[in-house]
């Protein structure tokens, strides 16, 4: 797979890491510079207006910060996790709903992940953007239209083609391994 | 919870997650979606990997931050220093209502105020916006449910007992989806009183010509 622009997402996982442990402003600078650009796009393109998404978006990467502590790179990339605190927060600000969560499955992240499980799921997630990325563009269309909300749910059932099944193993093995934890 | 997760047979369909992961469902399907995913470890992995699509979906995208976006988050981040608790802490208690469903309904089965709606039939309704509607039914045990069809998407959760229809049976944590061309008769077994959580973004007509009784059993 060609390499893009980006950085190793795995860069993205020691920059959190470093938030967490040593409120590291310059880490925090590095996922700002990257990610808040692309949070205020989505939220534009969800319907806010620039003001509202600049705002919005100051607010989301504080919370970022805040949270840190949470995010498990064994679950989810940093860009799969910030996309889930824009959307709430969209979800919040644009349609003044609650949002039903599931229940969590345990107190938060495990304290000294498997590296490899991290480096696996960061690259099950890069292929999953390389997949998305070369859908013919009238398919990728849609996707990224039920993600800025334009479509319905009945909508979004007539759609298909979606490649899926990249990282649903990698994470069902992470959710297996932390229930055998836990017992 | 406890629960074997390997029971559940009938699952969330794509559409669904991805409507929930984009966040564009209405709330009263987000409540079956979090309930169900609560109890079902295939769904949850499904739900992370719709929500990593949506993360590259927002990879795509990009705006100009303002020039003092940065400093403007730092300030906000030292003005309040507080750290984010986890979530509460998951569920340890031997009810059947998942940690979302308790939200609605403010504690578990016997926090429900029931309302007879006929047949022995009882539902309560969970406030949500009005997008679609929600709503807790019992159904004693072995009782049929007259034919019914559906208008728009109809979701049904297993919470305790079983129900069969003509297409299977859906036991605890099992979700139907009916669409409209769905008409079933769906039996609750004996044994338990068969409880679900049902919502459906039909709209509700009961302030038509035909009152509120007469409508068919579920049209809802």
């Amino acid at each position: 797979m060609a390499k893009t622009d980006q950085p190793d997402r795995t860069i993205w996982v020691a920059q959190l890491a470093a938030i967490r442990d040593k409120q590291d402003e310059q880490a925090f600078a590095e996922v700002f510079q990257h990610f808040a650009p692309r949070v205020k796009g989505f939220l534009i393109k969800s319907g806010a207006s620039a003001e509202l998404a600049e705002e919005c978006t100051q607010d989301v990467m504080a919370t970022l910060w805040r949270k840190a502590h949470m995010f498990d790179p064994t679950r989810a990339s940093v860009s799969t996790w910030i996309f889930t605190i824009a959307r709430n927060r969209k979800i919040d600000l644009l349609r003044k709903q609650r949002r039903p969560e599931p229940e969590d499955l345990t107190w938060g992240p495990e304290a000294e992940p498997d590296q490899e499980d991290v480096l696996a799921l960061q690259q099950d997630t890069e292929r999953l953007g390389a997949a998305l990325a070369a859908l013919p563009e009238k398919q990728r269309n849609l996707i990224e239209r039920a993600y800025f909300g334009d479509l319905t749910h009945s909508e979004i059932a007539q759609e298909t083609g979606l490649p899926l099944g990249t990282i649903k193993s990698r994470i069902r093995l992470a959710l297996d391994r932390l229930r055998h934890t836990m017992k | 919870m406890k629960m074997d997760m390997t029971e559940i047979k009938h699952h969330l369909t794509d559409a669904l997650l991805m409507g929930y992961s984009a966040g564009s469902l209405p709330e009263a399907f987000n409540l079956v979606v979090a309930t169900h995913i609560s109890l079902c470890d295939e769904c949850r992995a499904r739900m992370h990997e719709f929500d990593a699509v949506g993360g590259e979906v927002m990879e795509m995208t990009s705006s100009d931050m303002g020039d003092d976006a940065l400093a403007a988050t730092l300030a906000l981040i030292r003005q309040d220093k507080t750290f984010e608790t986890s979530p509460a802490l998951p569920a340890k208690h031997d009810g059947i209502f998942p940690a979302p469903l308790r939200d609605y309904t403010g504690g578990d089965l016997s926090a429900v105020k029931w309302r007879k709606i006929g047949g022995g039939v009882s539902q309560a309704i969970l406030k949500t916006d009005k997008s679609a509607s929600v709503r807790l039914l019992r159904i004693p045990a072995g009782t049929a449910v007259p034919d019914h069809g559906h208008r728009g998407t109809e979701l049904t959760l297993v919470l305790q007992g079983a129900f069969r229809d003509e297409s299977d049976r859906f036991g605890k944590g099992d979700i139907e989806v009916a669409n409209e061309e769905m008409v079933h008769t769906p039996v609750a077994e004996e044994g338990l009183d068969c409880i679900c959580l049902a919502a459906t973004d039909a709209p509700l007509r009961f302030n038509s010509l035909i009152p509120r009784l007469a409508q068919p059993f579920l049209r809802i």
